[in-house]
């Protein structure tokens, strides 16, 4: 922030950080994980569940809920920060890493792009930048805590993309659609930041 | 099912911290307050949305919460209405150590899909929990203040639940919003009622969305707003009655500290 920030008369620190170092500015620690979505939760059964990557050209790879269940998974243990102030560390998730994903899409032929939009099941759409989605930095997760991912939650899959703000680890995913250009997704399109790098504090269109 | 959300294809300029000072204060209950802030260059908002509030120490060290705008799109000033929690770090502050007079950080305004204007139209289903109230009183408070003319064609009901009668934010308000012929209140207490107690005495349930709730054929806009799990279980009931999903929209807080 270069602005100078008003002196809020006789506020002082009432929590004790255990571990300041893990919070990015604004942010406050919860031990609840809080749930936020913009509509009811969406059932579907898990026969009927795809993962789709759509290349640029139209071409598509889909995962069965069984062929994704059959990729090699990983266990990301990892803290997590939510637009709304709240920060939760160590999280433990079960899940595909979208490298994995995206190796067997370049498989059959796709073209890489520089971002990628995340859809889900209700309309919930979030782009990223295709660096933030490769490199051991994000998953489609089915797992939480030791169980399976709870529907208020994301479930059966979400995206998992800890390094940035939580709206973008889209709840209820259902594939990636590469994209040659940035388009604001859902949250985006109202006023939210196109990165959401919590460390740089990118909440909003317009923040640095 | 979300629909379509228009864009203007512009860049917004940035959200600005923005130094508010406190006109007025209210207490609602015993545990909220509404602080009527003045902003200058506050650009001005619609119902539904919400605001960060920034406390910075003057050792540097800050907080950030965000509230619901309480106040009619309509109203000069800016309404919030917090809730205290004993144990938190920035509802204390708003609620004990502001007072008329004092500066305060916002910025705002936040959220685009909770929102009502009364160009969406009608009929309008209000679900609340506790100080989910908040962002729904906005609503209410732009509709009360349409023309007559408009009003009538935007019937409105709220459905709002607290745990007692003393726990009901904006009470009297809300019994002279309900005297207007295009408005219904129901309230529902769920830990304790007067005997005299004329709502319901229990936790919102389908049944009760039923009863006071508009049939889906009538396509209303559904807003619900509280506690997580209020807001999963309406929203959950509200589809299997057959609402569109897509006319269902719902914001879940906790209170926060």
């Amino acid at each position: 922030m270069t602005e100078t920030p008003f002196i809020a008369r006789g506020f002082h620190r009432r929590r004790e950080q255990a571990r300041p170092a893990r919070l990015p500015p604004g942010q406050y620690e919860t031990r609840d994980f809080p749930v936020l979505s913009a509509g009811p939760t969406p059932r579907i059964s898990l026969a009927d569940w795809t993962f789709t990557i759509m290349g640029v050209d139209g071409e598509s790879t889909r995962w069965s809920w069984d062929e994704l269940h059959a990729l090699p998974r990983e266990t990301p243990k990892v803290d997590i920060h939510c637009v709304t102030k709240w920060s939760k560390f160590d999280t433990t998730w079960e899940g595909v890493s979208v490298d994995t994903l995206l190796d067997a899409a370049r498989a059959n032929g796709f073209r890489d792009a520089p971002f990628v939009m995340a859809f889900s099941d209700g309309g919930y759409t979030t782009n990223l930048p295709l660096a933030d989605v490769t490199g051991g930095k994000a998953w489609v997760v089915f797992g939480y805590d030791g169980a399976p991912l709870p529907a208020e939650h994301g479930g059966p899959a979400r995206l998992l993309v800890p390094h940035l703000y939580f709206w973008k680890s889209a709840k209820w995913v259902r594939g990636l659609r590469l994209m040659p250009d940035d388009r604001p997704g859902f949250w985006e399109q109202l006023g939210y930041h196109d990165r959401g790098d919590p460390w740089r504090e990118q909440r909003y269109q317009g923040d640095p | 099912m979300i629909p379509e959300v228009s864009t203007t294809g512009l860049t917004p300029p940035r959200l600005e911290w923005r130094v508010a000072t406190v006109a007025r204060v209210h207490d609602e209950t015993p545990r909220a307050r509404t602080l009527v802030l003045d902003v200058p260059g506050w650009p001005g908002h619609r119902a539904g949305q919400h605001v960060d509030v920034r406390l910075v120490a003057d050792d540097g060290y800050q907080a950030q919460r965000s509230y619901s705008i309480a106040s009619a799109p309509e109203s000069t000033s800016v309404a919030l209405t917090v809730e205290r929690l004993s144990d938190g770090e920035v509802s204390p502050y708003l609620c004990d150590a502001l007072g008329v007079g004092d500066g305060v950080e916002i910025r705002g305004p936040i959220g685009g899909y909770f929102v009502w204007e009364v160009a969406q139209g009608g009929p309008l289903f209000l679900v609340a929990g506790g100080s989910g109230i908040v962002p729904l009183m906005a609503m209410l408070r732009h509709h009360a203040a349409a023309l007559a003319s408009v009003r009538a064609g935007i019937p409105v009901r709220l459905l709002y639940s607290a745990r007692t009668v003393d726990d009901v934010i904006y009470r009297e308000e809300l019994a002279a919003l309900a005297a207007m012929p295009e408005v219904r209140v129901s309230l529902a207490l769920t830990r304790d009622a007067p005997r005299d107690w004329a709502g319901f005495r229990r936790r919102i349930d389908r049944a009760m969305l039923e009863e006071v709730g508009w049939p889906a054929t009538e396509m209303p806009n559904a807003f619900v707003c509280g506690p997580t799990p209020l807001v999963e279980s309406v929203a959950t009931q509200l589809v299997e009655l057959g609402h569109d999903p897509s006319r269902v929209r719902t914001e879940r807080f906790g209170p926060t500290g």
